[in-house]
């Protein structure tokens, strides 16, 4: 499985790259630096040193006490909410900003959905020293605000966009003219493990490091690996860096959740895998939501983070292949998920996290005694106002 | 003849009459779909060839006018089947080649295995796939070629000489040198919009690399992106072998002026 991607960015059929003329070339040299740096020594060293003195890793593992003896099993909680700036993101951010530095660029862009990764690309942008411009959804601007002001304090310029469908879909797609406008002298730090070849590989790797400590984690404190092992996929950076090194695990069962959103009809979720039909669509051939003529579609989700209409190349190919199972959570399971999480562990977790849990629960239902590692991706802070305007409203 | 012969040939002659070849480009379904085979024929009437762009609801090449011609025609339901539908029922039929362009997820959807019969059929001569690189074109191209329709290839500033010569040499119908990095219609490449013309209407890089292209390429060259005016296209003239206009098109129809005039105007 650890095989994948082939040469041309493939994951069995899925992945890729498929992008304008402009990009290729720039793809052509970010392809050379990945192979280049991920394997070098000095890079390896930097990138380690950033993530343990300044964004707070090995993040913790907690056992989930109260949730344990609720659900009749025993939840153990890998908490990337703990890391630098609330979330996974910034092992992804700092990684890839600092390959920038190597190839030379001179700016970097990035696109947000939850404000997650724009505050984390910021944040990395600042501490490496680099000029940072994020492009995030007209509609995400409104309801993540406060990941807005979060990133012009640290010097990054916000674009909202109003085109498409004005969330993390049109962020990409804005992004990515950007990047055409200047292939050369731009990098562009993508977010998730989506995107034409190498970006689905890159973000795994440096992701991967939820992964090999949780697994290590798991060892030394829960006795044993985890019987399954839940995050909760987008576009899908925190689940594939749990998953992959589970991959060879074959005791340990996988588990992706989608946002199932208000229902299983076009337009009302974001679950490509689930809902979703094979397609192209910004740069990797993969699961999308799309009507019978290849128009994409607009999503629906109550997490910022989630509301995406494609996923990563490899989750498609890990469904296809049998190894990871991928279900939905609604956006009313999600926030029942949340506060039962925040009342009975004091950990407030991000919607998009939630949906992890909400998928754990149903597991654990059906799976008496069953030992339980959820990736707990990103703190809830960011959605306060979201959370003001329904659960704690009700 | 071949399909794709056709486009080559049309740009030739026009270039063997002593000016250079004009590729005028509009969404198809906007402003309206009403006025979709009107527009055509009134494009094919000046245009050497037509471009015909089947809307994307995530156009990631192009700027804010073809982006948000193709929100609209998508709106009022344009299809990749609508197009082919009018375009088999023209009367009379265009004399000019037509290209399509579409990003690939659209053609994917309607099947590679009928999409080329059901082209030809309607009097397609080839496609333009811009989010669709070299190395990932083999089963595309493969399809089209079983009945003779072309697959145009973008080149660009930033493609390496040795890939230039790659792309140059897989060519069919003409190749679309693109001016500049950067999405369709974006004000560079000596293009003005508003503001006074500057000293230097197209840099002499520029036309350096068009020069490059040409001597690269085997079928015929044509600039593309950010061309407005008849200064531009007497500009590029000599480099290529004829140009495509295509935001300015587009926004000469949003305007509702009439497109005959303003294509006549460039050359």
């Amino acid at each position: 499985m650890s095989a994948y991607p082939d040469a041309k960015g493939r994951y069995g059929l899925f992945g890729g790259r498929y992008v304008p003329e402009t990009l290729v070339p720039a793809l052509d040299r970010l392809q050379e630096g990945v192979n280049r740096y991920l394997s070098d020594g000095d890079f390896q060293a930097e990138f380690l040193h950033e993530l343990t003195t300044w964004a707070g890793r090995p993040t913790a593992l907690s056992y989930a006490g109260t949730l344990s003896q609720r659900w009749g099993a025993s939840v153990w909680l890998k908490r990337e909410d703990l890391a630098h700036t609330g979330a996974h993101k910034i092992n992804n951010a700092i990684g890839q900003t600092l390959l920038a530095k190597r190839l030379g660029a001179k700016r970097i862009i990035a696109e947000t959905g939850a404000g997650q990764h724009g505050v984390a690309s910021a944040a990395a942008a600042a501490r490496l020293g680099m000029p940072c411009v994020v492009y995030m959804g007209a509609v995400d601007v409104e309801r993540q605000s406060p990941n807005v002001d979060r990133m012009r304090l640290m010097g990054a310029t916000v674009v909202p966009v109003h085109s498409g469908d004005k969330t993390l879909r049109a962020a990409i797609d804005e992004a990515l003219r950007d990047w055409v406008s200047d292939p050369n002298g731009t990098y562009y730090s993508l977010g998730s493990a989506v995107g034409p070849h190498p970006y689905p590989y890159l973000v795994r790797e440096l992701q991967s490091v939820i992964g090999r400590e949780a697994r290590a984690q798991m060892l030394a404190m829960a006795g044993g690996l985890p019987d399954i092992a839940v995050a909760c996929v987008g576009g899908g950076s925190n689940a594939i860096g749990l998953f992959h090194p589970f991959l060879g695990d074959t005791s340990v069962k996988l588990l992706g959740i989608e946002a199932g959103g208000r229902g299983p009809g076009l337009g009302d979720n974001a679950a490509s895998l689930t809902f979703g039909t094979p397609g192209v669509l910004q740069g990797s051939y993969t699961l999308i939501l799309q009507d019978a003529h290849g128009q994409v579609r607009e999503t629906h989700s109550v997490s910022a983070g989630l509301d995406y209409s494609g996923v990563g190349p490899e989750h498609s190919f890990l469904m296809k292949s049998g190894r990871v199972s991928y279900e939905s959570a609604t956006d009313d399971e999600a926030l029942e998920a949340l506060m039962e999480c925040a009342k009975h562990e004091g950990i407030l977790p991000a919607i998009e996290t939630a949906h992890a849990f909400a998928g754990a629960r149903r597991y654990a239902d059906a799976h008496p005694g069953a030992r339980i590692l959820i990736c707990c991706s990103g703190r809830g802070d960011k959605d306060m106002p979201i959370l003001q305007r329904t659960v704690l409203k009700e | 003849m071949a399909a794709h012969d056709n486009i080559a040939s049309a740009i030739r002659a026009s270039v063997a009459a002593g000016r250079p070849a004009l590729v005028g480009f509009l969404t198809a379904g906007f402003p309206t779909r009403a006025q979709f085979s009107q527009d055509v024929q009134a494009v094919a009437s000046v245009c050497d060839v037509v471009e015909i762009g089947v809307p994307f609801t995530d156009p990631m090449a192009d700027g804010t006018t073809i982006q948000r011609a193709s929100f609209i025609a998508l709106a009022q339901g344009a299809t990749l089947q609508w197009i082919l539908h009018e375009l088999q029922h023209l009367i009379p039929r265009c004399k000019a080649p037509i290209l399509l362009m579409s990003y690939l997820n659209p053609l994917l959807a309607y099947g590679l295995e009928r999409l080329p019969r059901d082209a030809e059929a309607a009097g397609v001569s080839g496609f333009i796939v811009p989010d669709l690189p070299f190395e990932e074109s083999d089963e595309l191209r493969v399809s089209l070629g079983k009945v003779g329709l072309a697959l145009v290839q973008m080149v660009t500033p930033v493609t390496p000489d040795a890939r230039l010569a790659t792309l140059c040499k897989a060519a069919q119908g003409f190749v679309y040198a693109v001016t500049m990095t950067g999405t369709t219609g974006k004000v560079g490449a000596g293009a003005t919009r508003g503001a006074a013309p500057p000293a230097v209407l197209v840099p002499a890089d520029v036309l350096a690399y068009m020069d490059r292209v040409k001597r690269a390429s085997p079928v015929p060259v044509c600039a593309g992106f950010g061309i407005r005016s008849r200064e531009q296209v007497a500009c590029f003239a000599p480099h290529v072998d004829g140009v495509i206009v295509g935001s300015a098109l587009v926004e000469c129809l949003e305007r509702g002026d009439d497109v005959a005039v303003f294509l006549k105007s460039l050359r």
